[in-house]
């Protein structure tokens, strides 16, 4: 029997057996963060242990830089005492890290494959949740916790045990203003936010095989939001024309040997998966969550379903309490809601692509009224880019902040918060209680619909939007 | 024989999809120590916004203080990686917990922490439930037996992955045990070196 793409990376790696059912599994990178590492580097230090391999290891700042001003201090106290125990504990163990200072910060999922760092069939992890990102590149990426953190620093190595197998087949073309990001709140609308537990979701079909990069980063990113333990698409030539010539990519001598390697992840075409769905792409609108976790989600011009409607007694009761925080009643139209703030960023949506097709809807057109607007783009490189495109400018001239990289509003864990009661369209991957500030009120939709929402005041269908550009 | 791997009083948090985010808010992450996250537990919930205690969450009421055993239900644990979700838990006090399922990070990093985490099924976390409606609950947890003692001979099994019993049981160091394949992991960076040169 043949194998799946996620069984050939496993296996690949296994470094040793520990357990009946848990193996020792080589980490071709390790990414880190300024949250997620501090504990683990003390721990470090307090059993006398070295890290193994500081040159598979690659460190950013991140979740608490300020985005107005790239000084350490610009967002409080603590935060700069996090950030600087980061660049001591990278000085000590001679870890690369791309600080306030270089010019290609950003945040962690983004720099990753603009770095060259990200390549398919590695085992990637970082502490943090969203590391599924990076199996837009047939790389095996997961989140992973302060003490896995610890572990990996010591060994490179971390303890796993094989997940079973989930494959998300989505077939046709994309319509007209919908983006990757509608596919994947459609796929969580549809399997739940637990629906992946347990699980490695491999997404496939010709709608992927369409997708830029950064569609497919879009696109694993979320795979944790439905329980998944990471989302993977095999590489193909739209991989590698990404991966050529990237600071970190395999270099000229090595390039043929890597790509004539990277062919040969995909699954079997006798592989057998633990479980299947499949979504036909041309019958997804552009989606919107109406609650707080990202299940809740509807076609922007659908009404919200009432709790009843929900033959399970748990999504029933979870619909309720999620329509009284989010401020909100059965068959409401969204349509007919105003925004006060707008949030173009963050990992799932931060990127160039994501930019310019938010500056396609908001070209000649000005903020409404009333509606603070940001955009925050994911990186130094993005941001760089989108201003030689002039993309800032149209941002700027319609009345958007335009920012330094960083997470940002995504979870606000510097100034950038939503206020209580405030209704923010957010391109974000979390609508969870608070997420964005207590009190606040999380709208997951794509960067074309946020724009939408900014122009027009309102939520609206993005394909709607009078004349919207193309 | 029996033997006692945790008791203690039951706290029932009759909810799904409890998040890392609402387990502890970001506002509490900037922290660089390991300890004094026991205020920060379900921050949002637990006080009102003038940082008075919240009378109708669950964990303030009167007849759950000194709790060490968490009851709930489905996905708990979703979201962020954050270490700080079962660092504030543990400090707080709860080292076991009972749900219908775990989100896997959150898992990971409990079983790291030495927490006991169990899984049921939807109809045995109803039962769960219904006996705390009828007044507070102390239970024992017998991890050699897999049961859950309710007292007067009352018990109920479960499932836990063999592997995670034994380093529970045995209290084995995560990073110690793994240091023991230190050569075969030089073996597998010699051999990734000759075949995949440009990774390192
Ligand atoms: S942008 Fe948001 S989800 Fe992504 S790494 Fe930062 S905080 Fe996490």
């Amino acid at each position: 029997m043949g194998q799946t793409l996620y069984q050939k990376i496993y296996h690949s790696h296994v470094v040793g057996k520990l357990n009946a059912s848990t193996d020792l599994l080589f980490v071709d990178r390790h990414l880190i963060h300024e949250v997620t590492s501090p504990q683990a580097f003390s721990g470090l230090k307090l059993a006398g242990r070295a890290v193994r391999r500081p040159d598979l290891t690659f460190a950013t700042m991140d979740h608490n830089v300020s985005t107005q001003r790239r000084s350490l201090d610009a967002a409080g106290e603590t935060s700069r005492k996090q950030l600087e125990a980061l660049a001591a504990n990278c000085d000590e163990h001679r870890i690369p890290l791309l600080d306030l200072t270089h010019p290609d910060q950003g945040i962690v999922h983004v720099i990753g494959p603009e770095q060259g760092l990200t390549q398919p069939g590695m085992i990637i992890v970082c502490g943090d949740s969203h590391t599924s990102t990076h199996g837009a590149f047939g790389a095996l990426a997961f989140g992973i916790g302060t003490s896995e953190v610890e572990h990996v620093l010591a060994t490179q190595t971390l303890p796993q045990q094989q997940a079973k197998t989930l494959k998300v087949e989505i077939s046709g073309d994309l319509p007209e203003h919908v983006t990757p990001k509608d596919v994947i709140l459609a796929v969580i609308g549809k399997l739940g936010t637990a629906g992946g537990n347990g699980y490695v979701a491999e997404f496939c079909g010709s709608a992927i095989r369409g997708m830029s990069m950064e569609g497919r980063m879009t696109l694993c990113n979320m795979s944790i939001e439905m329980g998944a333990k990471a989302g993977l698409i095999a590489p193909d030539d739209t991989t590698f024309a990404y991966l050529k010539g990237k600071a970190h990519a395999p270099q000229a001598e090595h390039w043929d040997a890597a790509v004539s390697y990277w062919q040969s992840l995909h699954s079997d075409a006798d592989a057998v998966f633990d479980k299947t769905i499949s979504l036909d792409a041309s019958s997804i609108s552009p989606q919107i969550t109406w609650g707080t976790n990202p299940e809740q989600v509807i076609a922007v011009d659908e009404p919200i379903p009432a709790p009843a409607s929900f033959s399970d007694d748990t999504k029933r009761q979870a619909a309720e309490r999620a329509l009284q925080y989010m401020g909100l009643s059965a068959g409401q139209k969204l349509t007919d809601c105003a925004v006060d703030v707008v949030f173009i960023g963050s990992c799932t949506n931060s990127r160039i692509e994501d930019l310019r097709a938010a500056a396609s809807v908001v070209r000649d057109r000005k903020v409404a009224p009333g509606v603070r607007a940001l955009v925050v783009p994911g990186s130094g490189v993005v941001k760089r880019q989108a201003e030689q495109e002039g993309l800032a400018e149209i941002f700027k001239q319609a009345g958007f902040e335009w920012r330094e990289p960083g997470c940002s509003m995504c979870l606000g864990m510097n100034d950038d918060q939503v206020a209580a009661g405030q209704r923010c369209a957010s391109t974000s991957n979390r609508n969870f209680e608070g997420r964005q500030g207590r009190g606040a009120r999380t709208h997951l939709v794509s960067p074309a619909m946020a724009a939408a929402a900014a122009i027009a005041g309102k939520f609206v269908n993005v394909a709607r939007l009078e004349g919207a550009a193309q | 024989m029996s033997q006692i791997f945790k008791q203690g009083l039951v706290c029932p948090l009759d909810k799904n999809n409890v998040d890392t985010d609402q387990i502890i808010p970001k506002q509490f992450l900037t922290s660089v120590s390991r300890d004094g996250f026991a205020e920060a537990l379900f921050y949002d919930w637990r006080y009102l916004a003038d940082g008075a205690a919240n009378p109708e969450f669950v964990l303030n009421y009167p007849q759950y203080q000194g709790a060490s055993i968490l009851l709930t239900r489905a996905n708990f644990g979703c979201g962020s990686s954050r270490e700080h979700a079962p660092w504030a838990l543990q400090q707080y006090g709860f080292n076991v917990i009972i749900a219908e399922s775990f989100a896997d990070i959150f898992f990971n990093n409990s079983v790291n922490n030495g927490m006991l985490l169990i899984t049921l099924s939807k109809t045995n976390i109803e039962l769960l439930f219904n006996r705390c409606a009828q007044g507070p609950q102390q239970w024992q947890i017998d991890l050699a037996s897999q049961e859950i003692l309710f007292g007067n001979n009352a018990a109920m099994g479960f499932n836990i992955d063999p592997d995670i019993k034994q380093r529970l049981l045995s209290g084995l160091d995560f990073i110690g045990s793994s240091e023991q394949l230190n050569p075969q992991i030089a073996a597998f960076e010699a051999q990734r070196r000759a075949n995949l040169p440009w990774l390192g």
